[in-house]
């Protein structure tokens, strides 16, 4: 990501962008203008708890309460976050209790520009932050053990939650109501990485034992005294309204209290959720099919192959761009070539598919509501709920819960209103809780693309000319429609092409197919990853060279990404699998990660099996080991799950998979073995929760060339009757 | 009035006899650490034990466990001492956590009636139960090492 000078304005509308806009689209909201509200959470009854900055509570008892403003959706940051406090702070993490930090000024993201948890940043952006945080509350508590033991606090030592001076000893809960009243040191010296005795070490996750009882309380799970549960129904066809609605015949089943409709939706609110989901069968509604009544898959791409004929607008122009790409001419460098190469490469809409299906939880009670929802945008949560309780922002709570899985599903808040309408009208609070095939059919997609290559190799078969061009709805056009910047997250990983080449291009054809698209993890690296990985697969294979020894001469000079090459080759093994066996690779520089991937795979009885993946990742300096091994496993099975079935398909305007059964996902018997190797690094930390998703693709369908002869360019694999 | 034991204790419940055992306990009974995932037995988020078989509660009509017992992720241990969750703790096997009470209860009837499966075994018992966080790995893993503490006596 390139540095931008203060004031200037974004050269593209990048998903750390968006939130800006569309709080301002929404109605001139400013997003952080709300105070930090005092945290929520229980304490310990009548001892008194001293707050030493916006995220660290210290109790009289010693209890450490941190509040972490990311959401904790499987990736780490409520383990991560504290374990860069206690660092500085010098306690064992063990000791932290966490809690979700409401909304406030403090907890803006600078990387996104918002309490925004997404971009795989949430460790780069707290990296100095808290440990900052963490050293100015230790200077603190020091100084007020020095003054309470009357030495200078030179002479003071803070170690395991208490400061020690000649043979005085203080603990930090002794010490943290005077320790607040105290000034904040602004200058304050930070460990060096080799002083550190947490992070960069495995530690256990914090919110694992909630995890494996049943506590751990999701948005699902939240329960307040006289809430009742609602559902709704949503148009069948996507952007179809309501015409006319009946809903006498539900209205009279047990359990109903009301049913509110919109031109868009209908509540149902029941007793119980049962109560609730057999009532809205028992609607009568009349739908208006909207625009998209004859939409099916064949227009949607017959719509994206006709705006690919044109040549886009070229992204170049854009500060993002690393400079090293913009020197050549990809048209001289393609008309130049000894050999030219030309494929398409075509990525379906996919579905974000989280475990736990949408729902939120609204208490409006005069001139206040409470919010409990599992979201990744506490500040737009807050500003939409407000917006549909007639409120300020400031007068709506947030109180974030677990996420059930994100994958930026839960960057949207469209199943907020409905549980603050429903609770203003009925005067109590309201539970809404999606189905299954709500959530699956209402998604915000992944849009589909078509991912133009065309490239050209000199005499000597070196990479002289790689230019791509996307065709795909916008994402980032849904929050800003006027916006005419070439450059969109759709086609964000390629600014930073790895790879050297003297003659690059990179082109954006903006093609709206009706529906709504949005961030899905790993967002445009993944598609792109796909064609980047893919061509140079191709392009190896018409240089006659091995692909990774390819790749490695496109990266000669860059230490760092050939070290991670090198490693992946040996771990995997390359070159030499088993009999029967074949191997693929990918890279990818992202998220500030470099990672390799190599598939190994076989194929059994005309289908693909994938049995191995080797993945290294040199990802800078690391917090906790543990968890980006957990992550790198997360985004392969994800992003695997895509490759093989991913496939969200739409006729008449209706979404076809409705559930599990008709959109596939990855399950334990068909899961690989997992081989991960982190490289040692100091740089700073790198992202994690969407890097190890995009590699898996291409390296599984390079390895499926290496077994079949078969190129595969479009997804998933299984639409070639190999999965 | 339907009966039947829940967690080893008497439970009656006034609720329609086709209500799902699902939200019978959800929000009935508030005991939420069995979870909601697709209403269809095909995710597993939901599982818990019916006379000690593993059974998806979402398709399951309260009318069909009258006089039936029930065990739930509430009811496999009072403090995270049963095997399966300590082996879970130990390797650290959830991430977002929400499939983790169907994950474990398939377990702990797996290791039930099979003391020493191999990865095979656990594959065909765990299938049905999706992870979109892709735990699955660990999962393997921690059900080999909860099945090396129940042989130890270690576990409850």
């Amino acid at each position: 990501m390139s540095a931008r000078a203060p004031g200037h304005p974004p050269s593209r509308w990048s998903r750390r962008d968006f939130l800006k806009h569309s709080a301002l689209a929404g109605g001139g909201l400013v997003l952080g203008v709300s105070l930090a509200a005092p945290a929520t959470g229980p304490r310990t009854p009548g001892r008194p708890v001293s707050e030493l900055n916006a995220w660290l509570r210290i109790g009289s008892d010693d209890s450490i309460t941190m509040l972490v403003d990311r959401s904790e959706m499987g990736q780490g940051v409520y383990t991560a976050l504290p374990m860069l406090i206690a660092e500085e702070l010098e306690i064992d993490p063990a000791r932290v209790r966490v809690v979700a930090a409401p909304v406030g000024d403090a907890y803006v993201n600078a990387l996104n520009g918002g309490q925004v948890t997404g971009t795989s940043n949430s460790v780069p952006d707290a990296w100095e932050k808290l440990r900052k945080a963490g050293a100015q509350a230790r200077l603190m508590l020091v100084a007020a053990a020095a003054q309470r033991f009357g030495v200078p606090a030179s002479a003071c030592q803070a170690a395991e939650g208490r400061v020690t001076a000649s043979g005085r000893t203080a603990t930090y809960g002794e010490l943290a109501a005077a320790a607040a009243r105290l000034p904040v040191p602004k200058d304050v010296k930070l460990k060096d990485p080799g002083q550190f005795r947490i992070i960069g070490r495995p530690q256990p996750r914090l919110d694992t034992p909630s995890k494996v009882d049943g506590t751990a309380e999701f948005g699902l799970d939240v329960r307040l005294p006289g809430m009742l549960y609602a559902t709704v129904a949503l148009a069948p066809q996507l952007g179809g309204r309501i015409q006319s609605i009946d809903a006498k015949a539900a209205e009279a089943m047990p359990g109903v209290r009301r049913v509110i409709a919109s031109d868009t939706q209908a509540i149902v609110v029941a007793d119980h959720f049962w109560q609730a989901r057999k009532a809205r069968d028992a609607l009568t509604i009349r739908w208006a099919p909207g625009p998209n009544a004859q939409l099916d898959n064949a227009a949607i791409r017959a719509r994206l192959l006709e705006a690919a004929k044109k040549p886009g607008l070229s992204a170049l122009t854009s500060d993002d761009v690393a400079a090293p790409l913009k020197g050549g001419d990809a048209e001289k460098g393609l008309s130049q070539a000894a050999k030219r190469f030309e494929a398409v490469y075509e990525l379906p809409m996919l579905a974000h598919a989280t475990m736990e299906p949408m729902n939120c939880t609204a208490d409006v009670k005069g001139s206040h509501c409470d919010l409990y929802v599992g979201t990744q945008v506490q500040s737009i949560a807050q500003a939409i709920a407000a917006e549909a309780a007639g409120l300020k922002p400031a007068q709506v709570d947030v109180h974030t819960t677990l996420l059930g899985g994100g994958f930026g599903r839960r960057l949207e808040v469209d199943f907020v209103p409905a549980a603050v309408i429903a609770s203003k009208a009925l005067g109590v609070p309201v539970k809404v809780v999606w189905t299954r095939e709500d959530d699956m059919t209402n998604d915000y997609f992944r849009p589909p693309a078509l991912e133009a290559v065309r490239a050209g190799l000199d005499a000597q078969g070196r990479l002289s000319a790689w230019a791509l061009h996307v065709t795909s709805p916008s994402i980032t056009a849904r929050f800003d429609p006027t916006n005419k910047d070439p450059f969109d997250s759709v086609i964000e990983y390629v600014q930073n092409f790895p790879y050297a080449v003297a003659n690059f291009g990179l082109n954006y054809t903006r093609q709206e197919i009706g529906i709504d698209v949005g961030y899905l993890r790993s967002v445009s690296h993944g598609p792109n990853c796909f064609a980047v990985e893919s061509s140079i697969d191709e392009l190896a294979q018409l240089a006659g060279k091995d692909p990774l020894a390819f790749r490695r001469e496109l990266l000669a000079g860059k230490p760092r990404h050939l070290e991670v090459l090198r490693l992946a080759a040996e771990r995997s093994q390359w070159g030499h699998p088993p009999a029967g066996h074949y191997q693929g690779i990918a890279f990818m520089e992202g998220y500030t990660s470099l990672i390799a991937q190599v598939a190994e795979v076989s194929i059994e009885r005309g289908t693909l099996r994938v049995h191995r993946m080797t993945c290294v990742i040199d990802c800078g300096q690391t917090v906790n080991p543990r968890i980006i091994e957990s992550q790198l496993e997360s985004g392969m099975v994800y992003g695997l799950s895509a490759a093989l079935w991913g496939d969200i398909t739409v006729r008449n305007g209706q979404v076809q998979q409705r559930n599990f059964n008709a959109y596939r996902v990855l399950r334990l018997n068909e899961t690989p073995q997992f081989d991960i190797h982190i490289v040692p690094s100091v740089g700073k930390p790198g992202g994690i929760g969407e890097t190890g998703v995009p590699p898996i693709a291409p390296a599984v369908c390079n390895a499926l060339y290496a077994a079949t002869g078969k190129r595969v360019r479009s997804l998933p694999i299984s639409a070639h009757g190999l999965a | 009035m339907a009966k039947f034991t829940l967690n080893g204790h008497e439970q009656a419940v006034d609720a329609a006899p086709d209500t799902p055992l699902l939200w019978v306990l959800r929000d009935h009974l508030g005991l939420t650490g069995t979870k909601y995932g697709c209403g269809m037995a095909l995710c597993g988020a939901c599982t818990v034990h019916l006379e000690g078989a593993p059974v998806r509660s979402c398709l399951l009509p309260l009318s069909a466990v009258e006089g039936k017992s029930i065990t739930t992720i509430e009811g496999i241990s009072a403090d995270r001492s049963h095997a399966v969750q300590r082996a879970w703790i130990e390797i650290d096997v959830p991430q977002c956590g929400y499939c983790q009470s169907g994950q474990i209860m398939s377990a702990v009837a797996l290791l039930k009636s099979n003391p020493s499966p191999s990865d095979a075994e656990i594959d065909a018992a765990l299938s049905g139960n999706l992870c979109r966080c892709g735990t699955y790995a660990r999962i393997r893993r921690a059900v080999h090492r909860a099945a090396e503490l129940l042989r130890d006596g270690s576990g409850s």
